[in-house]
């Protein structure tokens, strides 16, 4: 189990140099990065004493292992424009965005296992296709309209919650709603798919010839082995949440980490979209290690690798 | 002493196909007393499975399922509903299935299946159902059985799982033991310890075990009664003296030519066959469902119903000339020859 | 040992045995229908709005006609609805209906070149892996999971923002970023196609590895690759929208559908229908790319549906 641990962990760090090293090659892509800090009609030598001053002028290996060295220190460097050292502004969204992204997967959870299990054992029934219509439903709509819409009825025509800002829990709701249902099709797909197909295994027609009361079948028997895939889908997805919740951050207002990447990219403030996308990077990263590591809790044949 | 544990009479099961109704299990009867072994034997596909399943209520939803009389120690078990048919199963009725490599649950160890069979039905505390596991165990003859409760199952060999299955089939010590082919996947060296340990077994707790195999071989070491299934239907039932000493039907005596005996079989000539396909059980069938493929069918076996008829005291034969064919009138019993 | 006269048995053809009955097969093809009917015509639907639009649409969708803002739709109650601008006109006087339809040509667009781009780079990447296994396999399975770690919305935003917007940049930025399920798809369909006798029996017979690839393996897994490509399809129009509806996709005033919802975002609340119709435009394309993909893998890989 250890080794598996340690393997995995070692592929999680090769990853994430690898995805800061893109990162880092970012800001060459729109060409020298000096005259895009510097604007439009810039003077030569204003473009000069920038690019000395950011340290442009120095090849790119030395300056991608000077970033690195800093980031692993924990700094990033300062922000272009908020005055402030990226780490700091970084650690003090996350938490935001955070909370955002587990709130949209615990709703997604939510709503999908529960109902994925129950077409699993009714398959064909109204619940079935009530399920399958929303799973269909969900997977058609954009997601920021869907927040808009959301917005409309919830927030102004009914007044139900808040539209703007993070202040209370009240504030989450929409957003994690918003953010939450585009995962629900694909998790309730595979839940619904995964009990369907254990429940038909000759293990599960042992636990009935035991004996065993229908829900000890479904729940102790069958669900412990169907949720193992989408433990992983789960993880997954809240990796991707985090960073898809630029939009939801935008529209609602929220001042979490994909606010901080909007503002910053508008800015064109590089250090701090290089740190955002590295940050978010080593957090998917961890979450795919963390679901192997509970996927292999879950599943005693896993253990070996 | 003979307490009479299952009694099935006319059990029927069908099956709703694309094509209409398939009836998988027609007309079946028999009956198990304590202590006794009846093997059900067949090839593939002629319901003895179903059979099996039917019994303990475990048939696909879409089944339908109906008997004159389905009863455990004179339980009626037709009118059971699956409240009271759960708390019946692996507690006074229990199933050994083929597979032991996917009947048990991965993700949990044996010592926890073995468990829970126990504590379903019966109110004793962790440590007695844990002590009774690894009593079990031992009797099942797997050594260092304490450590074995920890294991998974993906860490124990196939016939160590069987004897686990065995085992689990064994923890509320039920009347009945329904065995569906249950050294089918083993290794054959493996095949003959399994089916010792569960005759021994049948002996020290008193069962009344049905086993269900397609060998013949099996049958010959352990049946005291013998049950032949052919295409949904019980063709032949006997003991296993009677059986293997005098077959009355076709089919039975095809089986017992098929199997190559050493000294009577020539070297290098070729194994006997029975020819022809198992009919179509799709739909109302006329007549004796092996006229197809028996060589002594007449016109009179292919219409009308065959009923069981009596050879003698506990012999029964499905056959409208078993008579005529047993007073040796009738030609060798059918073998292909190449 | 004797002959016999064994009946030469009527044996039962397999036909017989498995024949479906006429009620069954209806129900089948009538079920397979439904997805494929629905999605397949509101796909036809919206693909002739995109190629008749210059025919179609009653106005030019820049035309801005300041004298007629805001102007609602004809099923509102307000006065002002008219027919002649069936489906409003926006804050700047253009007629809702012409940006609609000239709008479907944008999504279209999009949707299907970067489909096509990222089937190229994925497809690629998941039959070598799929076929060659070991080193290769390894390689393709770290550079997807380096890709898969990567926020794609923000890099997207960032190159976007770097490089400058246009429709151009916003095609090859999607292509680049959302070839994953192709290359994870292609390479398990490449693995068991792999694994198959006939493959086996091409490489006996001297076959050159790009001769099997395209000739043995290629057929085999053309139905998984259909598939993916419409998923990837409404991923990327659904993208784009959001790229557009941020500010850094398509640039006004071209009439895409996640930039006009963009721009009406200030008026929703007086003027819901600005975000209304170009989102239930985007729902029902979206909708009807994924019904006709779910069917087309009913139809062409049953075993994988859910």
């Amino acid at each position: 189990m250890l080794a598996f641990a340690v393997k995995r962990l070692g592929l999680a760090v090769l990853v994430a140099l690898t995805v800061s090293l893109i990162t880092f090659s970012m800001i060459y892509v729109s060409g020298d990065p000096a005259i895009a800090i510097a604007g439009e009609g810039a003077r030569a030598q204003d473009i000069e004493a920038i690019r000395q001053f950011y340290g442009f002028d120095r090849p790119i290996l030395v300056q991608f292992f000077d970033w690195l060295a800093g980031a692993m220190r924990g700094d990033f460097g300062r922000s272009y424009t908020l005055r402030q050292p990226v780490a700091d502004v970084i650690f003090e969204r996350l938490p935001v965005t955070m909370i955002l992204g587990a709130s949209a997967i615990a709703f997604a959870l939510l709503l999908a296992i529960p109902l994925g299990v129950w077409a699993a054992v009714r398959p064909n029934s109204m619940i079935d296709r009530l399920a399958l219509t929303i799973a269909v439903v969900g997977q058609a709509m954009p997601t920021f309209w869907f927040a808009l819409t959301l917005v409309l009825w919830l927030g102004v025509n009914w007044r139900l919650l808040p539209i703007t800002g993070s202040a209370s829990w009240q504030n989450f709701v929409m957003p994690a709603v918003a953010l939450g249902y585009y995962v629900t099709p694909a998790v309730m797909r595979l839940t619904r798919a995964g009990v369907l197909e254990v429940l038909s295994a000759d293990y599960i027609r042992t636990a009935r010839a035991k004996g065993l009361r229908p829900g000890t079948v479904l729940f102790k028997h069958a669900l412990r082995n169907a949720i193992i895939p989408v433990v992983s889908l789960a993880a997954v997805q809240f990796g991707f949440m985090l960073g898809g919740s630029i939009v939801i951050e935008t529209i609602f207002q929220i001042n979490g980490l994909g606010y901080l990447a909007w503002e910053s990219i508008q800015r064109k403030d590089l250090p701090t979209m290089q740190a955002i996308v590295l940050v978010l990077s080593v957090i998917y990263v961890l979450l795919t290690l963390a679901a192997d590591l509970l996927n292999a809790f879950l599943d005693p044949r896993l253990r070996v690798t | 002493m003979s307490a009479r544990v299952l009694t099935v009479e006319e059990l029927n099961v069908a099956l709703p196909v694309p094509a209409g109704r398939l009836h998988a299990v027609q007309g079946v009867s028999f009956h198990v007393d304590r202590g006794e072994t009846l093997c059900v034997v067949g090839e593939s596909g002629c319901g003895k499975s179903l059979t099996a399943l039917a019994i303990m209520d475990l048939l696909p939803a879409n089944a339908e399922r109906r008997a004159a009389r389905l009863e455990l120690e004179g339980e009626n078990l037709l009118r059971l509903g699956e409240r009271a048919m759960s708390d019946i199963r692996g507690n006074r009725m229990a199933m050994i299935f083929q597979e032991p490599m996917t009947s048990l649950n991965p993700a949990y160890s044996i010592g926890d299946q073995l468990q829970e069979a126990l504590r379903r039905h019966k109110a004793v505390s962790r440590s007695e159902a844990r002590t009774r596991a690894v009593e079990l165990l031992e009797r099942v003859g797997i050594t260092a059985a304490a450590r074995r409760l920890k294991q998974y199952p993906h860490q124990l060999s196939g016939g160590l799982r069987q004897r686990v299955m065995i085992a689990m089939a064994l923890m509320c010590q039920p009347a009945l033991i329904l065995a569906d082919e249950p050294t089918t996947a083993l290794d054959v060296t493996i095949q003959a310890q399994i089916l010792h340990l569960i005759a021994r077994l049948q002996r020290e707790f008193n069962m009344g075990l049905v086993l269900i195999t397609h060998d013949l071989g099996v049958v010959a070491r352990i049946a005291t009664r013998v049950a032949v299934m052919y295409a949904g239907e019980v063709v032949e039932t006997g003991s296993a003296s009677q059986l293997f000493s005098g077959p009355r039907h076709p089919y039975t005596r095809g089986l017992i030519a098929c199997i190559p005996v050493p000294g009577r079989t020539r070297r290098g000539a070729p194994l006997g066959t029975i020819p022809g396909l198992v009919p179509s059980l799709v739909g109302h069938i006329e007549g004796c469902h092996f006229t197809r493929r028996c060589p002594h069918a007449t016109d009179a076996c292919r219409t009308g119903a065959v009923p069981l008829d009596t050879v003698v005291d506990g012999h029964h034969v499905r056959c409208l000339r078993h008579r005529e064919l047993a007073t040796g009138a009738a030609p060798p019993p059918p073998v292909a020859v190449a | 040992m004797a002959e016999t006269s064994l009946p030469r048995a009527d044996l039962p053809t397999l036909p017989e045995i498995l024949a479906p009955s006429p009620a069954a097969l209806l129900r089948r093809r009538i079920f397979r229908h439904w997805g494929l009917l629905v999605g397949g015509s509101i796909l036809t639907a919206i693909l002739a709005m995109a190629l008749l639009a210059p025919l179609l649409a009653p106005f030019d969708p820049f035309d801005q006609q300041l004298d007629r803002k805001l102007i609602p739709p004809i099923w509102h109650s307000s006065i002002k609805a008219t027919w002649a601008h069936p489906l409003g006109t926006d804050q700047l006087g253009r007629d809702y209906l012409s940006r609609l339809l000239y709008g479907a040509q944008i999504s279209l667009l999009i949707g299907v070149s970067a489909m096509l781009i990222s089937g190229v780079i994925g497809t690629t990447l998941g039959v070598l892996a799929g076929y060659f296994g070991g080193r290769v396999d390894m390689l393709v399975g770290f550079i997807v999971t380096t890709r898969l770690s990567m926020p794609v919305v923000l890099v997207a935003l960032a190159v976007v923002a770097l490089v400058g917007s246009s429709l151009t940049v916003v095609i090859w930025v999607l292509g680049l970023l959302i070839w994953d399920r192709f290359a994870v798809v292609m390479r398990s369909a490449t693995q068991q196609v792999r694994a198959r006798e006939f493959i086996t029996a091409a490489e006996a017979l001297g076959a050159s590895t790009s001769r099997i690839l395209f000739t043995e393996v290629a057929p085999n897994v053309v139905n998984h690759l259909i598939v993916v490509a419409t998923l990837e399809m409404a991923h990327a129009i659904l993208l784009e929208a959001a790229l557009s509806f941020l500010g850094l996709g398509v640039q006004p005033p071209t009439p895409s559908w996640g930039l006009m919802i963009s721009e009406a975002k200030g008026l929703m609340f007086f003027d819901p229908w600005l975000i209304a119709i170009p989102g239930i435009a985007l729902f029902l394309l979206v909708l009807a790319i994924n019904m006709l993909g779910d069917a087309l893998r009913d139809v062409t890989a049953p075993e994988n549906r859910n």
